[in-house]
């Protein structure tokens, strides 16, 4: 089985998204401007989906456009 | 502003993960077909992605959110009209010649579609060209990491000066893409570009989103900045009556088919990645993927730029509400700083008295004000995500052209495999050097590097109509299209020549043999010097080529179109064949542009 670029891709989407998620979640004050939504969070939690969907995708059939 | 240990621990990840793909594609990198064309191995959507990530650079990015600043959503009309029919025109009608002819590079088809004469002419222009813009972006990237003063923290703590900021970020940069790229060839560019690109729209689409909810939307946007800002077609009929001081014809015409076209279907930096897929049909399919993915970056790289200007005060905005009409302001508050006299450290004013904004920080300081520690880390890897396949783009069509149309054709003929593939990686090496040599240069003399893009903008200009001819028309002659070429050149220069944007001084801006027509901008001017070169191109080649002894038809099939066999694209179903994909793509950039006109 040849290289498949949407393992990287979906390794790398669920580690930044873990980091930054977390650091929304965790992070206290700094994480989050005033007045606005906590966007480490919601951003680091779509990165995680994406990045976990990349993965999913590994296992289909390859080489589909 | 400062980074925190989260930010600096997302940039890590990135450099970690861009590095080894590099790795992991140089174990497939034992041949030159590995090397320079990816072992023509790549499948449709990874070529596709790949086509637009190459071009969107950080100085894409920058500028295109800088554009929306300064001239609103008109910029769209880059990607509707400046694209999309170009992506959906090489993919239905130029793959089948690019990717059947087996040629190597862009180049290569015109030296067999033409003569060796053509081919050094676009190959030389092409090297040159493509070294000086990977410098221009670096020097881009580099003064705009000084100027956002991110890593101002970090050096002072180390005690190094702040002068090395900039020497820092052209060399580290440098660095990583040409460990990349010599390690792993082509396939190492393009499987980063497409991390790249799901890494820009990361960090991209949450600055929108966070900027619209600052605004009440689309429709607080269009209330705070009026029609002329949010309507792409608003006043088009006349270059007087619309921000861009074009009108519709010469956006039409220049725009939307000479630059477009001439860049879309014949430049190597992104037609090398179509020609990199696993199939014919792949290939021609890469576009057209492209294609649909790329009428939507105006909302990412574009709109951000509107943002930026409805959060800053403008005296020309009567919309904006604090400030009374008439009112001078003396210094910009909000996004985009006033530009500042480097010597005086006052702000720049125009020939109204007002200051003049510094549109290029719309992107980058709407980044720093609207995300937090964490999102920061995002948004910068995106900026250098993005620089990094920008210039990645460049240096491999580069490596491919020194070695087969300049090293191959005029240094050594014949070798074999092996040793291509170490001149392939020599070149690399020296590419990159060339291009940080080239930044330096752009941060010296600003003005030499004006002048020298615009005599390749010459040379650019005509391109186009020499690949239609000789795609289209089996009579066209290697003299045609060389004399073409030169005459199109001659005919860009002339007409830069004896025209002037109306406010501008005659010298590098135009009009330097004597000012004919002034045009009511720079922009306009630029279509029009495109328009009348390839025009001069168009003519002389057929000229030249009627008076001149065709090619030997039995020579041409495969290369042009009327001695090609059809492509039978029989396999699969007839939504994805490259015709259906077309239309698909035409229909949805009309409805984006009703939508918004």
């Amino acid at each position: 089985m040849s290289f498949d670029i949407r393992l990287p891709i979906g390794l790398m989407f669920l580690a930044i998204g873990v980091l930054v998620g977390g650091y929304g979640a965790f992070g206290g004050p700094s994480a989050v401007k005033p007045g606005e939504p906590n966007v480490d969070l919601i951003v680091g939690a779509l990165m995680v989906a994406f990045g976990v969907l990349m993965l999913a995708l590994t296992r289909v059939r390859r080489g589909q456009g | 502003m400062t980074l925190g240990a989260v930010d600096w621990g997302v940039i890590g990840l990135y450099l970690l993960f861009v590095l080894g793909i590099g790795v992991a594609a140089s174990r497939r990198a034992k041949s030159g077909t590995d090397f320079f064309l990816a072992g023509r191995a790549i499948p449709a959507w990874v070529a596709g992605l790949a086509f637009i990530s190459a071009n969107l650079g950080a100085q894409e990015v920058v500028g295109m959110g800088a554009s929306g600043a300064k001239y609103g959503i008109s910029t769209a009309h880059f990607y509707w009209i400046g694209a999309i029919p170009a992506m959906v025109f090489i993919g239905v009608f130029m793959m089948p010649f690019y990717y059947g002819s087996k040629a190597r590079s862009v180049p290569e088809y015109l030296r067999m579609r033409f003569d060796e004469k053509t081919r050094g002419f676009n190959a030389f222009t092409f090297a040159v060209m493509t070294i000086l813009s990977s410098g221009i972006s670096m020097y881009a990237l580099a003064k705009l990491i000084q100027t956002l003063h991110v890593l101002d923290g970090p050096f002072a703590a180390a005690h190094m000066p702040q002068t090395w900021i900039f020497h820092a970020a052209v060399l580290v940069s440098a660095a990583i893409v040409l460990v990349y790229i010599y390690l792993g060839g082509l396939r190492g560019a393009i499987y980063n570009e497409v991390l790249q690109f799901f890494l820009i729209v990361a960090g991209f689409a949450p600055l929108v989103w966070l900027g619209l909810r600052q605004v009440g939307g689309w429709h607080g946007l269009q209330a705070e900045l009026g029609p002329a800002y949010t309507h792409i077609w608003h006043g088009m009929g006349s270059a007087a009556t619309n921000r861009l001081g074009v009108d519709w014809f010469g956006l039409t015409m220049g725009l939307g088919f000479v630059l477009s076209f001439g860049y879309w279907c014949t430049d190597f930096l992104v037609v090398q990645r179509a020609m990199s897929a696993n199939s014919m049909s792949a290939a021609r399919r890469a576009p057209l993927i492209a294609a649909g993915v790329k009428m939507f970056i105006p909302f990412v790289v574009i709109l951000p730029g509107l943002i930026a200007i409805a959060l800053t005060a403008t005296p020309d905005r009567p919309g904006a509400s604090s400030q009374p009409p008439g009112a001078i302001v003396q210094h910009a508050p909000g996004v985009i700083p006033a530009k500042v006299d480097a010597t005086s450290g006052k702000p720049m004013l125009d020939a109204h008295g007002q200051p003049q904004l510094d549109y290029d920080l719309a992107t980058p300081n709407l980044l720093l004000r609207e995300f937090p520690t964490g999102m920061l880390g995002v948004g910068l890897t995106a900026l250098l995500a993005s620089f990094m396949s920008g210039m990645a783009g460049n240096v491999t069509a580069f490596n491919t052209v020194f070695t087969f149309d300049i090293y191959q054709a005029y240094i050594r003929r014949t070798a074999d495999d092996r040793h291509y593939l170490h001149v392939g990686r020599l070149a690399t090496f020296f590419g990159v050097a060339a291009s940080v040599a080239a930044a330096y240069l752009a941060s010296a003399f600003n003005n030499i590097m004006d002048l020298i893009q615009l005599v390749f903008a010459f040379v650019n200009a005509p391109v186009f109509a020499t690949f239609l001819l000789g795609m289209f028309w089996k009579r066209t002659t290697g003299h045609g299209a060389f004399a073409g070429l030169i005459a199109g050149t001659a005919v860009a220069a002339l007409h830069h020549g004896l025209t002037l944007p109306m406010d501008d001084l005659p010298g590098v801006k135009g009009g330097w043999l004597a000012v004919t027509h002034a045009y009511p901008s720079e922009m306009a001017q630029n279509f029009w010097t495109a328009i009348w070169a390839w025009s001069g191109c168009f003519v002389t080649t057929i000229v030249v080529s009627l008076a001149t002894r065709p090619h030997p038809e039995a020579e041409l099939a495969g290369l042009v179109y009327s001695l090609t066999p059809k492509i039978d694209e029989a396999q699969g179903s007839w939504l994805f064949r490259p015709v259906t994909l077309g239309v698909v793509m035409i229909a949805a950039v009309v409805v984006l542009n009703l939508i918004f006109r």
